[in-house]
């Protein structure tokens, strides 16, 4: 068990036993549904900030992932400048990033340089990282090589301390995966009454999140307060997938398939800040994006029951008409097609 | 206990008290005082209620808020939180005696907790954790993220923990634990206090005891 964990990389064949330890009555609402799921997968525990303290790592390090660390769960300190909604990278990558099903974000420390099909080119941490302040945080992202793009790119690469790179197995727990295909069709009316009932005790019943005395506390799931129509949870199955694995807070995996969807349905027909992609018309940008994005999404579609064309604004949020750099961007022009 | 029947209930409580709170007359602090006469043997007459060390601790009541101090009264009346020694005194109040008691203390400057001061640094620095940071390899979420930055409350449905008695508060995470205090929204509470050894509960409540419960605690001190 000792040598498992602290090689921090499991796979289950030759660890079973570890695994079973290190993860009982944690981590997950249901322990039991676990050594299955994980399965000839690569299972990897990414280290605490205390494993940081304790740690060999040169000193001058140690401060840079901590810096990284207090960008990823503070991204607000930023507000204005990067930031333009109510949110911290942690809003959403639960638990500092580490927590599975949370989208752990030392994922892409071992999968990237990689082919990203929402951009189309290939994508290393850094443009990762840039695209999720660029849509989810409404923003603009800091520069290449600079010094907050560099402290966050080292804390989720020492999350990734002791996994493989390129791993030939898929990884347990990434992304935000969505549950089983609902027995009835997502609907509007039973997701706001879901809504009503397990999240606006926090979210508020306009999805306008809570601020107390002026300091973050519940992000908003809609709104201007909240991530861009071209942020990755803008898809329903994202969505459906974050709050059935996250939500409500504490109780992972709670609510049922169906209600997952329904919440999941109703939160995406609400509107939020345009996506930055936006060509000046909805149903363009729809279609332009459609295949590697927004067919997953609501945008420009009819709200049924009040007409409503979502997206059909030029409402930027906070941002106004700062337009993030890194967004269609050109890459690797000079490369000749084989 | 069935995880969706507490929800439900979560939401009927949340409704009434959503209801009652619109319905209800205002609580008038004045009469507040004179309703409080029977309350100041255990809860003290600035508010600051005391750590009792082996014994059962009485709340600070100083500065909390005004709606969370009227749900706790009615749930007891009403049974949905059980304790011998409340039970009595809430039953002597009636609905507008409630609010008017509410708002009483709500207005009182915030006092300092008690029963914290014997924690060592070990102790200490996991509480400041699980106050700030949670523990998500056991999936304890970080208290602030619903009782606030600094645990000094969220609206009136997490209530201020900072500066409250460390033996008033380790005692309400054991009866989450135990199903003994069952009066929380949607399970919110119980689901956290569960995953919590009895080593996390103490240095929390000793790290929270120590911690200042508002503003004007912070700069006086
Ligand atoms: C509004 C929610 C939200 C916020 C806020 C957010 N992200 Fe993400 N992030 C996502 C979603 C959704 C994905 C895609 C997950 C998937 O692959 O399905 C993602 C993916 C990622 C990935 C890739 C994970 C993988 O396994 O491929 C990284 C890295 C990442 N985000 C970093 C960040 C950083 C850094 C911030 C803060 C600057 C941030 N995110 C803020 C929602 C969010
Ligand atoms: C006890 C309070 C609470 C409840 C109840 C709750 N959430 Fe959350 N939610 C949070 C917090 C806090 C975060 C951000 C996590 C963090 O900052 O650590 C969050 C994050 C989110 C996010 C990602 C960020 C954003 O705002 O888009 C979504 C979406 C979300 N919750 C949806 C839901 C849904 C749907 C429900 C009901 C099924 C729900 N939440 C219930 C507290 C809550
Ligand atoms: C004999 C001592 C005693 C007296 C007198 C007393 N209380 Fe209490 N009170 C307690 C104890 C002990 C608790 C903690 C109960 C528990 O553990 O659930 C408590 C809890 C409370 C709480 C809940 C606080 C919280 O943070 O949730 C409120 C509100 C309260 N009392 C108000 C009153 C009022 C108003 C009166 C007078 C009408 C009163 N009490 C009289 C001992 C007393
Ligand atoms: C998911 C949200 C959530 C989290 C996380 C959470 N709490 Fe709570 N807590 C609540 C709610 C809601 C109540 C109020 C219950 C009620 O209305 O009776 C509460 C009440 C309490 C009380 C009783 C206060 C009183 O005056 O009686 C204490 C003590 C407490 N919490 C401590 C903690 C500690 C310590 C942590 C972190 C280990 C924590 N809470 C984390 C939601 C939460």
């Amino acid at each position: 068990m000792t040598i498992c964990r602290r090689s921090l990389v499991i796979t289950l064949t030759g660890c079973s036993l570890a695994f079973g330890t290190i993860y009982t009555a944690t981590v997950f609402a249901q322990p039991e549904e676990r050594p299955d799921a994980a399965l000839n997968m690569l299972v990897h525990e990414p280290p605490t900030m205390e494993d940081l303290e304790n740690s060999e790592l040169h000193p001058e390090l140690k401060k840079v992932i901590r810096y990284g660390h207090d960008l990823f769960t503070n991204t607000q300190q930023l507000r204005g400048e990067n930031v333009f909604n109510d949110m911290n990278c942690s809003s959403c990558h639960l638990g500092e990033g580490r927590v599975p099903f949370s989208a752990p974000v030392w994922a892409v420390a071992i999968t990237l340089p990689d082919f990203r099909g929402k951009n189309q080119h290939v994508n290393n941490l850094e443009e990762r990282i840039a695209g999720c302040f660029a849509y989810s945080m409404n923003g603009v992202p800091p520069e290449y090589g600079s010094d907050e793009m560099l402290a966050l790119s080292a804390y989720h690469q020492w999350l990734a301390t002791g996994a493989p790179m390129y791993p030939d197995k898929p990884i347990y727990g990434r992304g935000f995966p969505a549950p089983d295909e609902p027995a009835e069709e997502p609907d509007y009316a039973r997701g706001e009454a879901a809504y009503q009932e397990n999240c606006s005790i926090c979210h508020q019943n306009d999805g306008s999140g809570h601020y107390e005395n002026g300091e973050y506390v519940f992000p908003a799931p809609w709104g201007d307060g909240s991530n861009n129509w071209g942020a990755g949870i803008a898809r329903v199955e994202t969505m459906a997938g974050f709050i059935y694995q996250n939500m409500p807070l504490g109780q992972p995996r709670s609510l049922s398939d169906q209600d997952a969807w329904d919440i999941a349905y109703f939160i995406s027909s609400q509107e939020r800040p345009q996506d930055p992609r936006y060509t000046g018309d909805v149903a363009e940008t729809a279609e332009r994006f459609g295949p590697t994005f927004h067919n997953r999404s609501l945008y420009g579609q009819t709200r049924e029951h009040d007409g409503h064309v979502l997206g059909d604004h030029d409402n930027f949020g906070e941002k106004g008409d700062l337009k993030p750099w890194n967004v269609g961007m050109p890459r690797f022009e000079n490369l000749s097609e084989e | 206990m069935n995880k969706k029947y507490l929800s439900r209930f979560g939401l009927l409580i949340g409704i009434s008290l959503v209801t009652g709170g619109a319905l209800a007359q205002q609580g008038d602090a004045e009469r507040g005082q004179a309703a409080a006469a029977t309350c100041t043997a255990c809860h003290q007459a600035d508010g600051s209620g005391m750590n009792v060390p082996n014994g059962e601790s009485w709340p600070r009541l100083a500065g909390l808020n005004a709606d969370y101090i009227a749900k706790q009264l009615h749930d007891f009346k009403a049974g949905q939180r059980q304790n011998a020694t409340m039970m009595t005194f809430a039953n002597m109040l009636d609905d507008q005696q409630i609010a008017d008691v509410a708002e009483y203390y709500s207005q009182m400057p915030v006092t300092p907790g008690q029963g914290g001061d014997e924690a060592d640094e070990a102790l200490l620095a996991r509480g400041q954790q699980l106050a700030e940071r949670g523990d998500w390899n056991a999936y304890i979420v970080s208290c602030q993220s619903c009782h606030g930055p600094g645990g000094t409350g969220v609206g009136s449905t997490f209530p201020g923990v900072a500066s409250q008695h460390a033996g008033y508060i380790s005692a309400q995470l054991r009866a989450w634990k135990n199903e003994t205090r069952i009066n929380d929204p949607q399970n919110l509470m119980g689901a956290i206090a569960k995953r919590m050894s009895d080593n996390d509960i103490q240095a929390v409540s000793a790290w929270y005891a120590m911690q200042p419960g508002s503003e004007e605690q912070e700069t006086a001190q």
